[in-house]
C-alpha cells in the first residue's frame, strides 16, 4: 500500500492534506491521532470506500483511479461491525461471502467463525452479542476473503482483556503469514505493543513518524502530547 | 404501509357520507394522498436497516457497481408499493361505491407510473438522509414539494378515467412518464457522490 500526497476535501472542508505513507508485506503501521484528525477518512480512502481528491494511491502495485474501489485483498474493520443485527453471524457472513462471489459461502462463513471462536453462537442474532463477540464476528467478516492487508479503525475500543489478547494473537498470526496491517488508535500502549512504525495524524496531516524500535509507551505518549498540546505543526 | 393505507380507507369510509357528498370528485385525490403517505412511511425506512452497524459500507466494499445497491433498494420499494396499490385499490372502489367506467389498461399504467414516481425520488432522498443527523426532516421537507408533479399527474389521470364521459388521461400519463424518466436518470448521475454525504 502506497499513498503519495493524498488529499481529501468533503464539501468545502479539507479533511486530509499531503498524506504520504507506505506499508509493505508483514509491515504494521499504527496511526495515532485525536478525534477529528481525519483518521477514519484516511482509512476509508485506503480501503476504497471513498476516493481521494488529490494525490495517488497504489495498492498491490496498481494505481487506483480517483473513484473509490474495493479490493478483496483488503480487509476493512470499521467502527461498526457491518453486520445486520437481526441476522445470525452465520447468515451475515454467508451473505457477505455470496456478495464477494466466494465459492461454498456457507462453509467459508462457518470456517471464519470457527477461526474467531464463535461457532458456539453462530446461529444467534448478532444483536444479542456482547461488544467482544461482535468484534470477533466483525473480524471473521474481514478474514472471509483471506485479505493481504488489514485496515483496522480503533479495533481495541470497548474490548475486555481477554478480547484484547485474542485480537493481539489474531493480528500476530496474520502478520506472521505475511499480511500487512494499518491500525488506527488513540492508545500509545496499543501502538507500541503491536506495530513496527507509528505516525501521528493531526488536523489532516501526518506530522510525525518513527519506527517503534527503541521507543516505549511513556516516551511515545510524551511525543504524542507534544503534538496535541501544540496543535498541528508542519514537520 | 398496508396498515396505514387500510386505516385511511376505513376512516374515509366512515367519515364521508357518499349519499350526500359527490365523492367521485375527491375520490382520485383521496386515493393518491393515501398512497403518498403510506409510501412515504415505507420508503423513508429503505436505508434504515443499514444505519445501526453501517452495513451500507459493507455493501459498498463488495465488488461490482455501487449503483446496484440503489437499483436494488428502488426495486424493492417499487414492488412493495405496487403490492400495496394492488390490494388497496379494489378496496377503495368497493368501499366508496365508486363505479368503474374506464378501461383497466390505463388505470394499471397510472398505478405503475405513479408508484415509480413516488419511490424514485423517495429512495434517492432516503439514501441522502440516512447519513445525516437531521435526515428524517430533510427527507420530509424535500419529498413533498418534489412529489407534487406526480400527485397532480396521477390524480388528473385517474379523474379523467373515472369521469362520465371519460376524459383523456394520456396528457397526464405522458407527464408522469417524463417525470419518471428524469428521476430515474438523476440518481444515476448523483449516486457516486452520495456515499460521501
Amino acid at each position: 500500500m502506497r499513498a503519495l500526497h493524498l488529499g481529501k476535501k468533503i464539501g468545502e472542508k479539507v479533511v486530509l492534506r499531503d498524506i504520504s505513507l507506505e506499508v509493505g508485506d508483514a509491515g504494521m503501521l499504527a496511526i495515532l491521532g485525536p478525534n477529528g484528525a481525519g483518521k477514519t477518512t484516511l482509512l476509508r480512502i485506503l480501503s476504497g470506500v471513498w476516493g481521494p481528491t488529490h494525490g495517488e494511491l497504489w495498492r498491490f502495485g496498481q494505481k487506483v483511479e480517483r473513484e473509490g474501489r474495493s479490493d478483496s485483498r483488503i480487509g476493512y474493520l470499521g467502527h461498526q461491525s457491518f453486520l445486520y443485527p437481526s441476522l445470525s453471524a452465520l447468515d451475515n457472513l454467508t451473505f457477505y461471502a455470496k456478495l464477494w462471489g466466494l465459492d461454498r459461502p456457507s462453509d467459508r462463513a462457518a470456517n471464519a467463525l470457527k477461526q474467531v471462536g464463535l461457532t458456539w453462537s453462530q446461529a444467534d442474532p448478532v444483536k444479542t452479542y456482547s461488544r467482544g463477540m461482535l468484534q470477533r464476528a466483525a473480524i471473521a467478516r474481514v478474514l472471509l476473503t483471506q485479505p493481504k492487508l488489514l485496515l483496522l479503525d480503533e479495533p481495541y475500543t470497548g474490548l475486555d482483556l481477554a478480547a484484547q489478547e485474542f485480537l493481539d494473537t489474531t493480528l500476530r498470526s496474520f502478520q506472521t503469514a505475511g499480511g500487512a496491517i494499518i491500525l488506527i488508535t488513540h492508545n500509545v500502549h496499543e501502538a507500541i505493543r503491536v506495530s513496527q512504525a507509528v505516525t501521528i495524524l493531526v488536523r489532516g496531516r501526518l506530522v510525525w513518524w518513527s519506527d517503534t524500535q527503541g521507543w516505549n509507551a511513556e516516551r511515545l505518549a510524551l511525543e504524542y502530547q507534544k503534538w496535541l498540546g501544540g496543535g498541528a505543526r508542519h514537520p | 404501509m398496508m396498515a396505514f393505507v387500510l386505516m385511511v380507507i376505513f376512516v374515509f369510509a366512515f367519515a364521508v357520507d357518499t349519499g350526500r357528498v359527490q365523492f367521485s370528485l375527491v375520490f382520485p385525490g383521496t386515493l393518491w394522498m393515501a398512497f403518498l403517505f403510506a409510501g412515504m412511511i415505507g420508503i423513508s425506512r429503505t436505508y434504515a436497516h443499514e444505519v445501526p452497524e453501517d452495513t451500507l459500507t459493507g455493501l459498498i466494499l463488495a465488488p461490482g457497481d455501487r449503483m446496484t445497491i440503489f437499483l436494488a433498494k428502488l426495486t424493492t420499494a417499487f414492488l412493495f408499493m405496487i403490492a400495496m396499490e394492488a390490494i388497496a385499490t379494489p378496496i377503495f372502489f368497493s368501499l366508496f361505491n365508486e363505479p368503474w367506467n374506464g378501461s383497466w389498461g390505463p388505470m394499471i399504467l397510472v398505478l405503475v407510473l405513479g408508484a415509480l414516481g413516488l419511490v424514485e425520488l423517495g429512495t434517492l432522498l432516503s439514501a441522502i438522509s440516512a447519513n445525516l443527523k437531521s435526515g428524517e426532516m430533510i427527507f420530509t421537507v424535500l419529498l413533498f414539494p418534489f412529489e407534487i408533479p406526480v400527485l397532480i399527474c396521477t390524480v388528473e389521470a385517474t379523474q379523467a378515467m373515472l369521469s362520465v364521459p371519460s376524459g383523456n388521461p394520456w396528457l397526464w400519463l405522458h407527464g408522469l412518464m417524463a417525470y419518471d424518466a428524469i428521476f430515474l436518470v438523476l440518481p444515476l448521475l448523483l449516486y457516486e457522490y452520495l456515499w460521501e454525504v
